[in-house]
């Protein structure tokens, strides 16, 4: 069954990826996380986001399009790259969820894939 | 062996109620779907009584219910037009079911795995016991929203929404390993405590059902302490549960009034369950580790030692529900705590303890009204009684307690 890890991080979560001292051990941690997941046979794919800033935001709304800069939601942790992986069930999606770097600093969310 | 229509009925209900939670249970783990399980059994239940008082009852009842519930789930399975993978799993899953039915009529350690499933951390906290009160116990819905004071569709939504979560976000259906065992039995215990007490509420016996419940609860508790040996609240909780169940038939005079636990006659109270209560609870405590269950259960203990001193030692009970209060601070346990009080320091501590209470704890919680009126009367002060008195009787869901608590307002009233 196919899960997504929704990796949410904090402000100073996003500042890692910039800051010189910090970086490494940042992008190290997610390497390791990867690499973890794909030995584990269950990764699917994935990506790293781009800070909230660099988001853009568009609704349509009776046929006008509405452009608008920024993330979507205005919260405190923001989306900062996602994870599908495919295991037996949402226990084992947890678990591997838990050990997901950001869980520790921000909020890790798991959803079960919608079959279509 | 073909019974009377009248026995077959009742034959239907009785494996009814002790075979339901077992058997969502053990469909439920197979198919991943409490919800679907349950339909499947609902019909397998129609079924057997349209056809039992016609043919008898079978000799294995639960391997008949299992047999057609699995057809309807298989049925159910090809009528959704499930991927044949799946399909396939539910076959296996069918033969594996047959094999069991037939072999054995009682699967314990599922109810346990469905049980955990229930508390898992990823279904709301507060659905978590009216989920086991339906599913492993088999309460309706209006029921569960009964003991949860919300209206029954609300409580049938809320049910179909958690059902769907563990089916869709696909749960697992295990006994949790030990290092999340410790987090993850608190809210089993939890469930199974409020299912004895919907059993125990029911002082006038007019609801088999319900007494059953108690049997339930105190078998489950009994399991649970069996397979958990090395966690003292679940020996807690069982001891708890049996010091109350060993007072049922004391909590009525031979006329069938309520009878309070002060004024019980202990020649009728069951000494074999108190003892079995005090084993349990003595293993409990070895492990050093006391808890909420396990305090609750020493003061029924103390309350036990009445049978064989003839007076209740009320200094020991206060300080026990002092401690039960600092580590849970229910309202139950502060009502205790102020009843104690009372015997301990006098009536109007037990009031000051009582008047410390928030009152939107205390709106709807009929032993602290009860309590109350008590002690206003045995102040002296009747008229702040009555209103009181007629509050207790109004929260109370018992004809016989509602009952008892008249004659005491009235008895109030009249200054004797």
């Amino acid at each position: 069954m196919k899960y997504t890890i929704l990796v949410y991080e904090n402000e100073a979560d996003f500042a890692c990826r910039t800051d010189e001292r910090r970086k490494a051990a940042y992008f190290g941690a997610y390497k390791a996380y990867t690499q973890a997941l794909q030995a584990a046979g269950i990764m699917v794919g994935g990506a790293g986001l781009q800070p909230p800033p660099l988001g853009t935001t568009v609704r349509e709304r009776d046929g006008k399009r509405h452009v608008q800069d920024g993330p979507y939601a205005d919260t405190k942790e923001q989306l900062g790259g996602f994870y599908q992986i495919d295991v037996p069930d949402l226990d084992a999606a947890l678990e591997w969820a838990a050990r997901c770097p950001s869980a520790s600093t921000g909020a890790v969310e798991v959803r079960p894939n919608l079959s279509m | 062996m073909a019974a009377e229509a009248p026995d077959a009925h009742r034959a239907a209900e009785l494996a009814a109620r002790s075979s339901y939670g077992r058997l969502v249970a053990y469909l439920g783990r197979r198919w991943r779907d409490v919800a679907a399980a349950e339909d499947a059994l609902g019909d397998a239940f129609v079924a057997a009584l349209a056809k039992w008082p016609r043919d008898g009852v079978p000799d294995k009842p639960e391997a008949w219910l299992l047999a057609v519930a699995r057809r309807r789930l298989v049925d159910a399975g090809r009528h959704a037009s499930v991927e044949a993978r799946s399909l396939a799993v539910i076959q296996a899953g069918v033969d594996e079911a047959h094999g069991a039915a037939t072999s054995a009529s009682v699967f314990p350690e599922e109810r346990l795995a469905l049980l955990f499933v229930c508390a898992h951390p990823a279904i709301d906290e507060g659905m978590r016991t009216p989920l086991m009160l339906q599913t492993v116990l088999g309460l309706d819905a209006a029921r569960v929203a009964a003991a949860f004071v919300v209206s029954p569709i609300t409580m049938s939504q809320r049910l179909v929404r958690v059902k769907t979560k563990i089916r869709d976000a696909r749960i697992r259906f295990e006994v949790p390993g030990p290092s999340d065992l410790p987090a993850r039995l608190g809210p089993v215990l939890e469930a199974i405590y409020a299912a004895y007490g919907r059993g125990w509420e029911d002082v006038a016996g007019a609801d088999g059902r319900r007494e059953d419940l108690a049997d339930e609860a105190i078998w489950l508790g009994r399991l649970v302490t069996r397979l958990l040996p090395d966690e003292p609240e679940a020996g807690g909780l069982l001891a708890l549960m049996l010091h109350c169940e060993s007072r049922r038939a004391a909590r009525r005079d031979s006329g069938g009034a309520y009878v309070p636990l002060n004024d019980q006659d202990v020649g009728r109270w069951s000494w074999p369950m108190i003892e079995e209560a005090e084993r349990t609870l003595l293993v409990a405590a070895r492990a050093g580790a006391p808890g909420r269950f396990q305090l609750e259960a020493a003061i029924q203990s103390a309350h036990a030692l009445r049978g064989r001193t003839g007076r209740t030692d009320w200094e020991a009970i206060a300080l026990l529900y002092e401690g039960l209060v600092r580590l849970a601070p229910t309202v139950g346990a502060r009502v205790g705590h102020a009843a104690a009080l009372a015997e301990v320091k006098g009536a109007d501590a037990g009031l000051a303890a009582l008047d410390d209470l928030p009152s939107a704890a205390i709106a709807r919680y009929q032993p602290y009204w009860a309590l109350r009126a008590h002690l206003l009367n045995r102040l002296g002060r009747p008229d702040q009684a009555a209103p009181d008195y007629a509050r207790a009787i109004e929260l109370s869901e018992d004809e016989v307690v509602r009952a008892f608590l008249t004659s005491k307002g009235r008895a109030a009233g009249s200054g004797r």
